[in-house]
Protein backbone atom coordinates (compact mmCIF):
# COMPACT_ATOMS: atom_id res chain seq x y z
CA UNK A 1 0.00 0.00 0.00
CA UNK A 2 1.50 3.34 -0.69
CA UNK A 3 1.52 6.06 1.53
CA UNK A 4 -1.08 8.82 1.66
CA UNK A 5 -1.54 12.52 -0.15
CA UNK A 6 -3.86 15.22 0.69
CA UNK A 7 -4.64 18.44 -0.89
CA UNK A 8 -5.18 21.54 0.61
CA UNK A 9 -9.07 21.32 -0.40
CA UNK A 10 -8.78 18.52 2.04
CA UNK A 11 -8.89 15.41 0.34
CA UNK A 12 -6.80 12.59 1.36
CA UNK A 13 -5.57 10.25 -1.47
CA UNK A 14 -3.66 6.53 -1.53
CA UNK A 15 -2.77 5.86 -5.11
CA UNK A 16 -2.66 2.53 -5.96
CA UNK A 17 -0.66 1.80 -8.99
CA UNK A 18 -2.31 4.58 -11.82
CA UNK A 19 -5.50 4.79 -9.67
CA UNK A 20 -6.10 7.05 -7.00
CA UNK A 21 -8.67 6.53 -4.18
CA UNK A 22 -10.10 9.69 -2.77
CA UNK A 23 -11.71 10.26 0.06
CA UNK A 24 -11.78 13.48 3.20
CA UNK A 25 -9.74 13.58 5.99
CA UNK A 26 -10.86 13.87 9.51
CA UNK A 27 -10.13 17.67 9.38
CA UNK A 28 -12.94 18.17 6.75
CA UNK A 29 -14.94 15.61 8.55
CA UNK A 30 -15.03 17.59 11.67
CA UNK A 31 -15.47 20.69 10.10
CA UNK A 32 -18.67 19.07 7.71
CA UNK A 33 -20.67 17.71 11.24
CA UNK A 34 -23.13 15.80 11.32
CA UNK A 35 -23.28 13.42 7.23
CA UNK A 36 -26.49 13.49 6.01
CA UNK A 37 -25.87 12.58 2.24
CA UNK A 38 -22.95 11.73 -0.26
CA UNK A 39 -23.50 12.30 -3.70
CA UNK A 40 -21.39 9.83 -5.93
CA UNK A 41 -19.93 10.80 -9.04
CA UNK A 42 -21.26 8.29 -12.51
CA UNK A 43 -18.82 5.96 -13.37
CA UNK A 44 -16.84 7.29 -16.39
CA UNK A 45 -17.07 10.82 -15.38
CA UNK A 46 -13.96 12.48 -16.52
CA UNK A 47 -12.56 14.59 -14.46
CA UNK A 48 -9.73 17.05 -14.25
CA UNK A 49 -7.55 18.58 -11.16
CA UNK A 50 -9.34 20.05 -9.11
CA UNK A 51 -12.86 19.83 -10.36
CA UNK A 52 -15.95 18.55 -8.21
CA UNK A 53 -16.72 15.26 -8.74
CA UNK A 54 -18.84 14.38 -5.39
CA UNK A 55 -20.70 16.46 -2.88
CA UNK A 56 -20.56 15.37 0.95
CA UNK A 57 -23.82 17.28 2.64
CA UNK A 58 -23.80 17.62 6.43
CA UNK A 59 -26.74 19.50 8.31
CA UNK A 60 -24.32 22.21 7.99
CA UNK A 61 -23.63 22.82 4.43
CA UNK A 62 -23.15 20.76 1.04
CA UNK A 63 -18.88 20.42 0.19
CA UNK A 64 -17.58 19.83 -2.97
CA UNK A 65 -15.18 17.14 -2.86
CA UNK A 66 -12.21 18.13 -5.91
CA UNK A 67 -10.12 15.73 -8.08
CA UNK A 68 -6.56 15.70 -6.92
CA UNK A 69 -5.92 14.57 -10.75
CA UNK A 70 -7.03 14.59 -14.38
CA UNK A 71 -9.07 11.13 -14.89
CA UNK A 72 -11.51 9.16 -15.24
CA UNK A 73 -13.81 7.55 -12.17
CA UNK A 74 -14.03 3.97 -13.07
CA UNK A 75 -15.69 2.76 -9.31
CA UNK A 76 -18.33 5.01 -6.67
CA UNK A 77 -18.49 3.89 -3.38
CA UNK A 78 -22.10 2.82 -3.78
CA UNK A 79 -22.13 1.84 -0.09
CA UNK A 80 -21.55 5.01 1.01
CA UNK A 81 -24.67 6.48 0.83
CA UNK A 82 -26.42 4.09 2.85
CA UNK A 83 -23.91 3.99 5.13
CA UNK A 84 -22.54 7.47 5.72
CA UNK A 85 -20.18 5.88 8.86
CA UNK A 86 -17.47 4.95 6.32
CA UNK A 87 -16.14 8.39 5.16
CA UNK A 88 -14.73 8.45 8.69
CA UNK A 89 -12.50 4.91 7.62
CA UNK A 90 -9.87 5.02 6.47
CA UNK A 91 -9.39 5.98 2.66
CA UNK A 92 -7.68 1.88 2.19
CA UNK A 93 -11.05 0.37 4.28
CA UNK A 94 -13.92 1.85 3.14
CA UNK A 95 -13.65 5.49 3.48
CA UNK A 96 -12.63 6.39 -0.23
CA UNK A 97 -15.92 7.99 -2.12
CA UNK A 98 -14.32 7.36 -5.57
CA UNK A 99 -11.37 5.62 -7.68
CA UNK A 100 -9.98 7.75 -10.33
CA UNK A 101 -7.94 6.13 -13.07
CA UNK A 102 -4.88 9.14 -13.30
CA UNK A 103 -4.02 10.09 -16.72
CA UNK A 104 -0.85 12.36 -15.94
CA UNK A 105 1.00 10.77 -12.72
CA UNK A 106 2.86 13.80 -12.43
CA UNK A 107 0.21 15.80 -10.85
CA UNK A 108 0.64 13.64 -7.69
CA UNK A 109 4.31 15.46 -7.19
CA UNK A 110 2.11 18.05 -6.71
CA UNK A 111 0.57 16.86 -3.34
CA UNK A 112 1.64 16.99 0.21
CA UNK A 113 2.24 13.94 1.89
CA UNK A 114 1.17 13.35 5.78
CA UNK A 115 3.69 15.65 6.94
CA UNK A 116 3.43 18.70 4.85
CA UNK A 117 -0.49 18.30 5.10
CA UNK A 118 -0.17 18.45 9.18
CA UNK A 119 2.26 21.21 9.01
CA UNK A 120 -0.57 22.65 6.28
CA UNK A 121 -3.54 22.36 8.85
CA UNK A 122 -1.57 24.57 11.82
CA UNK A 123 -2.15 27.58 8.84
CA UNK A 124 -5.78 27.31 8.51
CA UNK A 125 -8.54 28.25 10.64
CA UNK B 1 -19.55 43.56 14.73
CA UNK B 2 -22.37 43.37 17.96
CA UNK B 3 -22.24 41.24 20.63
CA UNK B 4 -24.96 40.01 23.03
CA UNK B 5 -24.56 40.16 26.58
CA UNK B 6 -24.30 36.25 26.54
CA UNK B 7 -21.18 36.17 24.31
CA UNK B 8 -18.39 35.48 26.58
CA UNK B 9 -20.48 32.43 27.83
CA UNK B 10 -20.58 31.14 24.20
CA UNK B 11 -16.67 31.52 23.86
CA UNK B 12 -15.94 29.70 27.14
CA UNK B 13 -18.72 26.89 25.79
CA UNK B 14 -16.25 26.45 22.79
CA UNK B 15 -19.20 27.34 20.28
CA UNK B 16 -17.58 27.77 16.66
CA UNK B 17 -19.09 31.61 16.21
CA UNK B 18 -20.58 32.99 13.21
CA UNK B 19 -21.86 36.39 11.83
CA UNK B 20 -25.62 36.40 12.02
CA UNK B 21 -27.79 40.00 11.04
CA UNK B 22 -24.14 42.08 11.99
CA UNK B 23 -24.03 39.64 15.64
CA UNK B 24 -21.19 37.53 16.10
CA UNK B 25 -23.09 34.44 17.56
CA UNK B 26 -22.87 30.51 18.80
CA UNK B 27 -24.02 28.03 15.15
CA UNK B 28 -23.36 24.81 16.82
CA UNK B 29 -21.51 24.11 20.29
CA UNK B 30 -19.63 20.89 21.56
CA UNK B 31 -22.69 18.65 20.50
CA UNK B 32 -22.92 19.39 16.59
CA UNK B 33 -26.34 20.53 15.42
CA UNK B 34 -27.52 16.88 15.01
CA UNK B 35 -27.06 16.45 18.26
CA UNK B 36 -27.96 20.33 20.03
CA UNK B 37 -31.23 19.63 17.70
CA UNK B 38 -32.40 16.12 19.02
CA UNK B 39 -31.09 17.20 22.78
CA UNK B 40 -33.84 19.52 22.26
CA UNK B 41 -36.69 17.44 21.47
CA UNK B 42 -35.43 15.38 24.03
CA UNK B 43 -35.02 17.76 26.97
CA UNK B 44 -33.97 21.20 27.12
CA UNK B 45 -31.80 23.33 25.17
CA UNK B 46 -30.60 26.55 26.08
CA UNK B 47 -30.85 29.66 23.22
CA UNK B 48 -29.52 32.77 23.44
CA UNK B 49 -31.82 35.08 21.21
CA UNK B 50 -30.76 38.50 22.57
CA UNK B 51 -29.86 39.59 19.42
CA UNK B 52 -33.61 39.80 18.74
CA UNK B 53 -35.61 43.22 19.20
CA UNK B 54 -37.20 43.43 21.99
CA UNK B 55 -39.84 46.98 21.71
CA UNK B 56 -42.84 48.58 23.63
CA UNK B 57 -45.75 51.04 22.66
CA UNK B 58 -48.12 52.54 24.93
CA UNK B 59 -50.84 55.26 25.67
CA UNK B 60 -54.01 56.59 24.22
CA UNK B 61 -53.93 55.08 20.86
CA UNK B 62 -52.06 51.89 21.27
CA UNK B 63 -54.68 49.44 20.34
CA UNK B 64 -55.72 51.20 17.37
CA UNK B 65 -52.17 51.74 15.64
CA UNK B 66 -51.06 48.06 16.52
CA UNK B 67 -54.36 47.30 14.44
CA UNK B 68 -53.31 49.39 11.77
CA UNK B 69 -49.66 48.12 11.89
CA UNK B 70 -50.59 44.55 11.68
CA UNK B 71 -53.56 42.20 10.43
CA UNK B 72 -54.67 41.08 13.75
CA UNK B 73 -57.08 41.98 15.92
CA UNK B 74 -56.63 42.39 19.66
CA UNK B 75 -59.76 43.49 21.37
CA UNK B 76 -60.66 40.61 22.28
CA UNK B 77 -56.70 39.45 23.58
CA UNK B 78 -56.70 39.52 27.38
CA UNK B 79 -53.83 40.75 28.74
CA UNK B 80 -50.72 38.99 29.16
CA UNK B 81 -51.16 36.72 26.02
CA UNK B 82 -49.19 36.77 22.65
CA UNK B 83 -49.92 36.28 19.33
CA UNK B 84 -47.92 36.15 16.43
CA UNK B 85 -48.18 38.04 13.57
CA UNK B 86 -46.70 40.16 10.90
CA UNK B 87 -46.03 43.68 10.04
CA UNK B 88 -47.19 44.54 6.67
CA UNK B 89 -46.78 47.42 4.15
CA UNK B 90 -48.79 48.96 1.63
CA UNK B 91 -47.92 46.53 -1.03
CA UNK B 92 -49.39 43.74 1.39
CA UNK B 93 -45.87 42.73 1.82
CA UNK B 94 -44.49 41.69 5.05
CA UNK B 95 -41.97 44.17 6.69
CA UNK B 96 -41.54 41.57 9.30
CA UNK B 97 -42.96 38.62 11.68
CA UNK B 98 -43.35 39.10 15.13
CA UNK B 99 -44.34 38.45 18.77
CA UNK B 100 -47.10 40.96 19.87
CA UNK B 101 -48.42 40.51 23.66
CA UNK B 102 -50.46 42.70 24.62
CA UNK B 103 -49.69 43.46 28.37
CA UNK B 104 -52.98 46.19 29.19
CA UNK B 105 -55.31 47.74 26.82
CA UNK B 106 -53.35 50.40 25.67
CA UNK B 107 -49.81 48.73 25.94
CA UNK B 108 -47.91 46.23 23.88
CA UNK B 109 -44.97 44.40 23.79
CA UNK B 110 -43.00 43.34 20.57
CA UNK B 111 -40.37 40.77 19.39
CA UNK B 112 -38.59 41.56 16.58
CA UNK B 113 -36.11 39.71 14.12
CA UNK B 114 -32.57 40.83 14.10
CA UNK B 115 -32.18 41.51 11.22
CA UNK B 116 -35.03 43.53 10.46
CA UNK B 117 -35.37 45.45 14.29
CA UNK B 118 -33.91 48.70 12.98
CA UNK B 119 -36.39 49.01 9.69
CA UNK B 120 -38.99 47.81 11.90
CA UNK B 121 -38.75 50.23 15.12
CA UNK B 122 -38.23 53.08 12.18
CA UNK B 123 -41.44 51.78 11.01
CA UNK B 124 -43.34 52.06 13.89
CA UNK B 125 -42.03 55.44 14.67
CA UNK B 126 -43.70 56.47 11.55
CA UNK B 127 -46.84 55.76 12.80
CA UNK B 128 -46.51 57.20 16.52
CA UNK B 129 -48.83 59.90 17.86
CA UNK B 130 -48.18 62.30 20.44
CA UNK B 131 -49.73 60.52 23.17
CA UNK B 132 -47.92 57.11 22.54
CA UNK B 133 -44.83 56.08 24.10
CA UNK B 134 -42.75 54.11 22.32
CA UNK B 135 -39.46 52.01 24.06
CA UNK B 136 -36.43 50.07 22.69
CA UNK B 137 -35.31 47.67 25.09
CA UNK B 138 -31.41 47.35 23.63
CA UNK B 139 -30.03 46.95 26.51
CA UNK B 140 -32.42 43.79 27.51
CA UNK B 141 -30.80 40.15 26.64
CA UNK B 142 -33.68 37.32 25.55
CA UNK B 143 -32.50 33.45 26.88
CA UNK B 144 -35.05 30.74 25.63
CA UNK B 145 -35.37 27.82 26.91
CA UNK B 146 -36.72 24.91 24.84
CA UNK B 147 -38.23 21.42 25.09
CA UNK B 148 -39.89 18.71 27.30
CA UNK B 149 -37.88 19.57 30.14
CA UNK B 150 -38.17 23.27 29.92
CA UNK B 151 -41.03 23.60 32.96
CA UNK B 152 -38.84 21.30 34.70
CA UNK B 153 -35.85 23.09 34.51
CA UNK B 154 -37.30 26.31 35.27
CA UNK B 155 -38.97 24.99 38.28
CA UNK B 156 -35.37 23.61 39.57
CA UNK B 157 -33.62 26.37 38.61
CA UNK B 158 -35.60 29.52 39.37
CA UNK B 159 -37.77 28.08 41.76
CA UNK B 160 -40.69 29.10 39.52
CA UNK B 161 -43.43 26.66 39.04
CA UNK B 162 -45.09 27.71 35.18
CA UNK B 163 -47.66 24.72 34.98
CA UNK B 164 -50.27 26.79 34.82
CA UNK B 165 -48.74 29.25 32.52
CA UNK B 166 -50.76 28.76 28.76
CA UNK B 167 -49.12 28.50 25.47
CA UNK B 168 -48.33 32.16 24.16
CA UNK B 169 -49.27 33.70 27.21
CA UNK B 170 -46.63 36.10 29.50
CA UNK B 171 -46.28 35.34 33.49
CA UNK B 172 -48.30 38.00 34.74
CA UNK B 173 -45.53 39.50 37.24
CA UNK B 174 -44.29 43.23 38.09
CA UNK B 175 -42.58 42.49 40.78
CA UNK B 176 -39.54 41.91 39.06
CA UNK B 177 -37.08 42.79 35.82
CA UNK B 178 -37.93 39.62 33.89
CA UNK B 179 -40.54 38.65 31.46
CA UNK B 180 -41.29 34.85 30.95
CA UNK B 181 -43.03 33.67 28.08
CA UNK B 182 -43.84 30.31 27.58
CA UNK B 183 -43.82 30.07 23.84
CA UNK B 184 -40.70 29.64 21.01
CA UNK B 185 -39.29 28.68 17.51
CA UNK B 186 -39.20 24.79 18.48
CA UNK B 187 -42.07 23.75 18.08
CA UNK B 188 -40.95 21.99 21.70
CA UNK B 189 -42.68 23.30 24.83
CA UNK B 190 -40.46 25.88 26.63
CA UNK B 191 -39.87 29.73 27.69
CA UNK B 192 -38.71 33.12 26.49
CA UNK B 193 -37.42 34.47 29.47
CA UNK B 194 -36.01 38.60 28.98
CA UNK B 195 -33.93 40.23 31.53
CA UNK B 196 -31.92 43.19 31.62
CA UNK B 197 -28.31 42.54 30.37
CA UNK B 198 -26.99 43.00 33.46
CA UNK B 199 -28.51 39.72 34.47
CA UNK B 200 -28.27 37.86 31.75
CA UNK B 201 -24.85 36.27 32.19
CA UNK B 202 -26.07 34.91 35.77
CA UNK B 203 -29.45 33.66 34.86
CA UNK B 204 -27.74 32.23 31.57
CA UNK B 205 -25.18 29.75 33.74
CA UNK B 206 -27.62 28.71 36.13
CA UNK B 207 -29.52 27.39 33.75
CA UNK B 208 -26.54 25.86 31.78
CA UNK B 209 -25.42 24.16 35.28
CA UNK B 210 -28.91 22.23 34.74
CA UNK B 211 -28.16 18.73 33.79
CA UNK B 212 -31.62 18.58 31.70
CA UNK B 213 -29.98 21.79 29.28
CA UNK B 214 -27.48 21.99 27.03
CA UNK B 215 -26.56 25.25 24.85
CA UNK B 216 -28.18 25.56 21.06
CA UNK B 217 -26.64 26.77 18.39
CA UNK B 218 -28.88 28.79 15.35
CA UNK B 219 -27.64 26.01 13.09
CA UNK B 220 -30.12 23.60 15.18
CA UNK B 221 -32.30 26.38 16.08
CA UNK B 222 -33.17 26.36 12.17
CA UNK B 223 -33.72 23.26 11.67
CA UNK B 224 -35.80 23.05 14.49
CA UNK B 225 -37.82 25.85 12.79
CA UNK B 226 -37.76 24.41 9.65
CA UNK B 227 -39.41 20.70 10.79
CA UNK B 228 -42.35 23.13 12.49
CA UNK B 229 -42.98 24.34 9.07
CA UNK B 230 -42.08 28.05 11.02
CA UNK B 231 -41.38 31.00 8.55
CA UNK B 232 -37.57 32.52 8.62
CA UNK B 233 -37.53 35.88 7.36
CA UNK B 234 -35.67 37.10 4.82
CA UNK B 235 -36.22 33.78 3.45
CA UNK B 236 -39.41 31.86 3.13
CA UNK B 237 -41.05 35.79 3.85
CA UNK B 238 -40.16 38.99 2.65
CA UNK B 239 -41.41 42.18 1.83
CA UNK B 240 -42.85 40.72 -1.64
CA UNK B 241 -44.54 38.16 0.14
CA UNK B 242 -48.37 38.84 1.24
CA UNK B 243 -49.36 36.83 4.55
CA UNK B 244 -52.22 34.46 2.42
CA UNK B 245 -49.14 33.76 -0.72
CA UNK B 246 -47.17 32.37 2.51
CA UNK B 247 -50.46 30.89 4.03
CA UNK B 248 -50.07 32.35 7.41
CA UNK B 249 -53.52 34.18 6.45
CA UNK B 250 -54.59 32.77 9.88
CA UNK B 251 -52.89 35.65 12.02
CA UNK B 252 -55.87 37.25 10.74
CA UNK B 253 -58.59 35.37 12.87
CA UNK B 254 -61.57 35.91 12.08
CA UNK B 255 -61.09 39.06 10.07
CA UNK B 256 -61.92 41.55 12.89
CA UNK B 257 -59.17 44.51 11.47
CA UNK B 258 -60.00 45.44 7.99
CA UNK B 259 -58.16 48.53 8.84
CA UNK B 260 -54.22 47.42 8.91
CA UNK B 261 -51.77 48.93 6.27
CA UNK B 262 -52.31 46.81 3.03
CA UNK B 263 -55.74 45.21 3.74
CA UNK B 264 -56.92 46.85 0.20
CA UNK B 265 -54.23 43.84 -1.14
CA UNK B 266 -54.86 41.48 1.30
CA UNK B 267 -58.26 40.57 2.03
CA UNK B 268 -59.28 40.39 -1.41
CA UNK B 269 -56.35 37.43 -1.52
CA UNK B 270 -58.17 36.26 1.13
CA UNK B 271 -61.15 36.31 -0.28
CA UNK B 272 -60.06 34.96 -3.50
CA UNK B 273 -56.97 32.88 -3.06
CA UNK B 274 -53.22 34.06 -3.80
CA UNK B 275 -51.67 32.73 -7.40
CA UNK B 276 -48.95 31.38 -5.44
CA UNK B 277 -48.62 29.62 -2.03
CA UNK B 278 -45.79 28.59 0.62
CA UNK B 279 -45.78 24.77 0.81
CA UNK B 280 -44.10 22.24 2.60
CA UNK B 281 -41.58 20.21 0.33
CA UNK B 282 -40.37 16.60 1.35
CA UNK B 283 -38.20 14.89 -0.70
CA UNK B 284 -38.82 11.36 -1.50
CA UNK B 285 -35.97 10.52 -2.92
CA UNK B 286 -32.12 10.63 -1.48
CA UNK B 287 -30.05 13.80 -1.22
CA UNK B 288 -30.74 17.15 0.37
CA UNK B 289 -31.57 20.15 -1.33
CA UNK B 290 -31.16 23.92 -0.04
CA UNK B 291 -32.43 27.37 -0.20
CA UNK B 292 -32.66 28.06 -4.04
CA UNK B 293 -33.14 25.00 -5.43
CA UNK B 294 -35.48 24.85 -8.70
CA UNK B 295 -38.85 23.15 -7.78
CA UNK B 296 -39.90 21.68 -11.04
CA UNK B 297 -42.77 19.96 -12.26
CA UNK B 298 -43.41 16.81 -13.71
CA UNK B 299 -42.49 18.06 -17.12
CA UNK B 300 -39.62 19.47 -16.24
CA UNK B 301 -40.57 22.66 -16.21
CA UNK B 302 -39.26 25.23 -13.34
CA UNK B 303 -42.53 25.86 -10.95
CA UNK B 304 -40.37 27.83 -7.65
CA UNK B 305 -37.71 27.56 -5.90
CA UNK B 306 -36.94 26.50 -2.41
CA UNK B 307 -36.90 29.53 0.19
CA UNK B 308 -35.54 26.83 2.85
CA UNK B 309 -34.47 23.68 3.10
CA UNK B 310 -31.44 20.80 4.65
CA UNK B 311 -32.27 17.57 6.61
CA UNK B 312 -34.67 17.38 9.39
CA UNK B 313 -32.91 15.22 12.45
CA UNK B 314 -36.45 14.54 13.47
CA UNK B 315 -38.13 13.97 10.12
CA UNK B 316 -34.55 11.56 9.19
CA UNK B 317 -35.12 12.92 5.71
CA UNK B 318 -34.67 16.19 3.49
CA UNK B 319 -37.26 18.76 3.93
CA UNK B 320 -38.05 22.49 2.95
CA UNK B 321 -40.26 24.96 1.78
CA UNK B 322 -40.90 26.99 -1.19
CA UNK B 323 -43.23 28.99 -3.28
CA UNK B 324 -45.72 27.08 -6.23
CA UNK B 325 -48.44 28.13 -8.27
CA UNK B 326 -51.69 27.33 -6.88
CA UNK B 327 -52.35 24.73 -8.96
CA UNK B 328 -49.44 22.20 -7.57
CA UNK B 329 -49.72 23.15 -3.97
CA UNK B 330 -52.00 20.60 -3.05
CA UNK B 331 -50.25 17.81 -1.03
CA UNK B 332 -49.11 14.68 -2.52
CA UNK B 333 -48.45 16.86 -5.50
CA UNK B 334 -45.46 15.27 -7.38
CA UNK B 335 -42.35 17.23 -8.13
CA UNK B 336 -38.93 17.58 -8.20
CA UNK B 337 -36.15 19.88 -6.69
CA UNK B 338 -32.90 20.27 -9.07
CA UNK B 339 -29.59 20.31 -6.98
CA UNK B 340 -26.98 20.90 -8.73
CA UNK B 341 -28.49 19.67 -12.05
CA UNK B 342 -29.90 16.53 -11.10
CA UNK B 343 -33.53 16.48 -10.55
CA UNK B 344 -34.71 14.39 -6.83
CA UNK B 345 -37.89 13.59 -6.63
CA UNK B 346 -40.08 14.67 -3.86
CA UNK B 347 -43.92 16.27 -2.75
CA UNK B 348 -45.75 18.59 -1.67
CA UNK B 349 -46.21 17.72 2.41
CA UNK B 350 -48.03 19.34 4.77
CA UNK B 351 -46.47 21.47 7.64
CA UNK B 352 -45.59 20.83 10.48
CA UNK B 353 -43.28 18.30 9.67
CA UNK B 354 -43.21 17.07 13.41
CA UNK B 355 -46.04 17.18 15.42
CA UNK B 356 -45.63 19.74 18.07
CA UNK B 357 -45.20 19.15 21.63
CA UNK B 358 -46.65 23.13 22.85
CA UNK B 359 -48.88 23.44 25.49
CA UNK B 360 -52.58 23.95 25.44
CA UNK B 361 -53.08 27.86 25.03
CA UNK B 362 -56.24 27.34 27.55
CA UNK B 363 -55.70 27.93 30.91
CA UNK B 364 -54.46 25.10 32.80
CA UNK B 365 -57.41 24.04 34.98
Amino acid sequence: MSELKFTNEHECIMVDGDVAWVGITPYAQEALGDLVYVELPEVGKQVKKGEDFAVVESVKTAAEVYSPVDGEVIEANDNMPDDLALISKPVADGGWIAKIKISDPSQLEGLMDEAAYQDYLKTVD
Amino acid sequence: MKYTALHSAHIELGAKMGEFAGYDMPLYYKLGVMKEHEWTRASCGLFDVSHMGQAMFKGAGAAELIEKLTPSSYEKVKPFRTKYTVLTNEQGGIIDDLMVTKTDDDQFHFVLNAGCKDKDIAWIKQHLSEDIEFHHYDDWALIALQGPKAEEVVREVLGYDLSDLPYMAVWPRDDFEMFISRLGYTGEDGFEISVPNKDALELWNKLAAHAAVEPIGLAARDSLRLEMGYCLYGHDINDTTTPVEADIAWVMGNGDNTGFIGADVILPQKENGALRKRVGVKLTDKGVAREGAEIRNESDEKIGELTSGGFGPSVQGAIGQGYVPIEYAQEGTKIFVNVRGRNIAAEIASMPFVQPSTKSMKKAA
